[in-house]
């Protein structure tokens, strides 16, 4: 690699070489530095909409998102200034103040790292949303949703372009959702199980998944399924 | 009323291959085909512009003026924002709920009404005031029983009538009477790059508030390489207390139409868009024959004047979104999208609408080229200050004598403007002013003398936003003022990034609670917290500025704040 390719910046006083197109997450592991992410994933279009992941870039009136930010030559970015960190606090305590974090175990360690407080915000208004069981795969408890928007991405361009789920709502009531409430089964959902997969918060669940926590044992759910299934004999 | 797939076939017919940008027309003429968006009218459109059903029904969620449940035959529109508020808002909205038996946002059982609270109708010197279907109710006393309609009026005022010149009269401009497009005439004999330096020369800087100057943007997307290329009007008009766009658009559109001709001719840009936000439904028909009256004329189509240019301008009326004022919102909203802002870079002048190279203007940065290329950049850097060259528009609403729209030069002071439209109304003291908007500041009364310049503000710590000057006199409760602005952003906010997404909505409850003496221990820190997430974190500058006004309110009257406040 020659040297025009590569570009040196400094992440909390340290210097930091990176080859050109090195997102600031990327940079800043190299000096172990490990930036909290929620709505980034690999697979998905990254869309700095968590906000999580925002760092201080001198010159810059706001701060900046490290999950899509590529590194600039002689750059000076602090990963944990107080501006930083009270952004992130606050923005943990705002989601536990507004959805169902009980089986996002990355976000709960978030939380402890920032000192954050799920009680910050009393009498917030929660989103309170109902679980949605209509299918045989997978269940819907958009109550756990953080609007990551992942599954959105991969039901579309990132991956099935199937686009059986977009959002209603707008703001604070925006929820993912299908034409006009309709049943999964009755969407253009093929399955594909992408959704369920890439969902960081347990709002997409396998059934099967579920029941085990119910305390349903896996011979019993073996025994439910295959009830349910209509093959047809081969003859 | 019900929906005849026939027919709607061939309304949907002309939008058709537009494919998915046609969506938002398409829903429009949907709706005004079938009263509402049922779910077999969203599958026709779907079908027919071959959108994805899911995503259809997404975009009619987004905008509030897309109803996918049935509708009244006459819809009550209400404006409750600050302005209106002042005046008795409220209580309006309250009689009609009680005068058809509903809650707001309700319809009748028969389908006969439907009452909803607004956002900021731009009407803000006419206030209260209301929408009755697309019929505007201005000036309403409910205790005298008494409105204006047919309305909006122009109210124009100033030391100088430059951009205004033709405001405030009895018709809109026709093209004659606006003067045949001189200077777009005289741009034909220049070269591009050379109207480019002469706007960079004129120090023009954009109008809708971010103050952007205009022919460095002009400069990017001139120098773009590109098949295609566009110039965007924003008319989104939608900053509580602002309604310059409003009369411009309405009383002098040729002033817009040349301006867009000039950029268009500057940075090689075939196809126009206004972007005219849905809540100006009066304003759609004066356009519309405007452009009329340019095509006729030569001056939009193929070869125009027998130059090399081709260019023309399309209407687009957007459906109840502010985000959309953002301008990369306003491209997806033009796409056929929800109006979510993208990441900013790329930014418009090479990435725009439809990913290619974009002149985005406010309406007012528009009116003030064709000026600037009449006059001389010598004559027009005459007027204002060094910095600040120029003439502004200010909107002046609330407690105010004379509230109305006011030109004046820059450098004018906030008391001789105040002075100008007669003063805090009934001789009453003043007690602040909100400046720039809703994203705005407040201003004590001891910085009347500031002078209204881009650097004596950012000095003063004012934003001078969209220009909006809004009067509390010394009776108002701010805290009733401010629950106002922060039940706006969170009605407002597109949901796309955490910080504002939920800021809004917390910043609503704190300052509910504040409004309604109910304060808890720890809720000024709250609100700064959230209020300075929003600020640092946000993606776009709704999110950045929707808490702006709270923290200035903080610093300015701690005491409101606290629970022996008053």
């Amino acid at each position: 690699m020659t040297t025009t390719d590569e570009i040196t910046l400094d992440i909390d006083g340290k210097s930091v070489t990176v080859p050109a197109g090195t997102t600031l997450l990327e940079a800043a592991k190299q000096i172990g530095e490990d930036t909290p992410t929620i709505c980034f994933h690999e697979a998905t279009t990254a869309n700095a909409i968590c906000r999580i992941c925002v760092v201080e870039v001198e010159g810059q009136r706001v701060l900046q998102p490290a999950c899509i930010v590529e590194a600039v030559a002689d750059m000076q970015v602090q990963t944990r200034s107080e501006k930083v960190i009270r952004s992130r606090k606050s923005i943990l305590e705002m989601l536990a103040s507004s959805v169902d974090l009980s089986e996002a175990p990355e976000i709960q360690t978030l939380m402890d790292d920032y000192d954050a407080s799920a009680e910050r915000f009393p009498d917030a208004q929660r989103r309170n949303i109902e679980i949605k069981d209509d299918n045989p795969m997978y269940i819907r408890d958009y109550d756990k949703c953080v609007l990551c928007w992942r599954c959105v991405q991969v039901c579309a361009d990132d991956a099935q372009f199937t686009y059986a789920i977009n959002f209603s709502g707008r703001g604070y009531e925006t929820e993912i959702g299908t034409f006009f409430d309709q049943t999964i089964p009755a969407s253009s959902c093929v399955f594909c199980g992408q959704c369920v997969a890439v969902c960081p918060t347990g709002a997409l669940k396998p059934k099967r998944e579920m029941f085990i926590q119910q305390g349903i044992s896996p011979e019993d759910i073996t025994v439910m399924s295959s009830g349910r299934k209509k093959r047809k004999k081969r003859t | 009323m019900e929906s005849d797939p026939e027919a709607l076939k061939e309304i949907l017919e002309p939008y058709v291959p537009l494919g998915q940008s046609g969506l938002l027309p398409a829903l429009h003429a949907a709706q005004k085909h079938a009263g509402w968006l049922s779910q077999p009218v969203a599958t026709q459109v779907a079908n027919a512009l071959k959108v994805p059903l899911a995503d259809v029904h997404g975009v009619i969620e987004f905008y509030s003026m897309f109803y996918n449940e049935p509708l009244g035959k006459k819809v009550i529109r209400v404006c409750t924002d600050v302005a209106c508020a002042l005046k008795g808002a409220d209580e309006i909205l309250k009689y009609h709920c009680e005068q058809h038996k509903i809650q707001p946002g309700q319809t009748t059982p028969d389908l006969a009404t439907t009452v909803e609270a607004s956002p900021c109708l731009g009407m803000c010197e006419l206030a209260p005031v209301a929408m009755l279907d697309e019929e505007v109710e201005t000036n309403i006393n409910l205790d005298a029983g008494t409105s204006e309609k047919g309305g909006p009026r122009s109210i124009v005022g100033g030391s100088i009538r430059l951009l205004t010149a033709n405001c405030g009269k009895e018709e809109p401009t026709f093209i004659t009477s606006y003067g045949s497009y001189r200077a777009f005439k005289k741009v034909l004999l220049m070269k591009p790059t050379d109207v480019v330096d002469e706007i960079k020369a004129s120090g023009l800087v954009g109008r809708g508030g971010a103050a952007f100057p205009t022919g460095i943007k002009w400069d990017g997307a001139a120098k773009a390489d590109a098949d295609k290329k566009y110039v965007v009007c924003n008319a989104d008009e939608s900053e509580p207390g602002t309604f310059k766009d409003r009369i411009l658009l309405r009383d002098d559109p040729h002033s817009i139409i040349e301006g867009m001709l000039i950029a268009a001719f500057a940075v090689g840009a075939s196809k126009g868009y206004i972007y005219l936000r849905g809540e100006y439904p009066y304003v759609l028909p004066v356009l519309e024959r405007s452009l009329s009256e340019a095509r006729e004329k030569g001056f939009l189509g193929e070869n125009i004047q027998n130059s090399s240019l081709t260019f023309d301008i399309e209407i687009r009326v957007g459906a109840g979104a502010y985000i959309c004022g953002e301008e990369t919102a306003l491209f997806e909203s033009i796409e056929g999208k929800r109006g979510f802002p993208r990441v900013k870079p790329p930014f418009p002048t090479t990435h725009g609408l439809f990913g290619k190279p974009t002149v985005v203007n406010n309406v007012e940065t528009l009116a003030n080229v064709p000026l600037i290329i009449n006059m001389g950049t010598e004559e027009f850097r005459k007027i204002g200050t060094e910095k600040s060259p120029g003439s502004k528009l200010f909107c002046l609403s609330g407690d105010v004598e004379k509230p109305g729209l006011y030109e004046v030069p820059f450098g004018v002071t906030i008391g001789e403007l105040l002075d100008m439209a007669g003063g805090v109304a009934g001789g009453k003291a003043l007690q602040t002013m909100l400046f720039g908007g809703a994203a705005g500041a407040f201003a004590r009364p001891d910085q009347l003398d500031v002078k209204m310049t881009f650097e004596d503000l950012r000095t003063a710590g004012l934003p001078l936003g969209s220009g909006v000057l809004m009067v509390f006199d010394e009776s108002r409760d701010l805290r009733k003022s401010l629950a106002h602005l922060g039940k706006f952003f969170a009605h407002e906010s597109c949901g796309k990034c955490y910080p504002c997404q939920m800021g809004t909505q917390r910043q609503m409850e704190i300052l509910n609670r504040i409004a309604a003496g109910d304060i808890l221990p720890g809720d000024l820190e709250r609100l700064e917290d959230v209020g300075w997430t929003m600020t640092d974190s946000s993606l776009c500058g709704l999110g950045q500025t929707a808490s702006t006004a709270v923290l200035s309110a903080i610093k300015e009257f701690p005491e409101l704040f606290v629970e022996n406040g008053k």
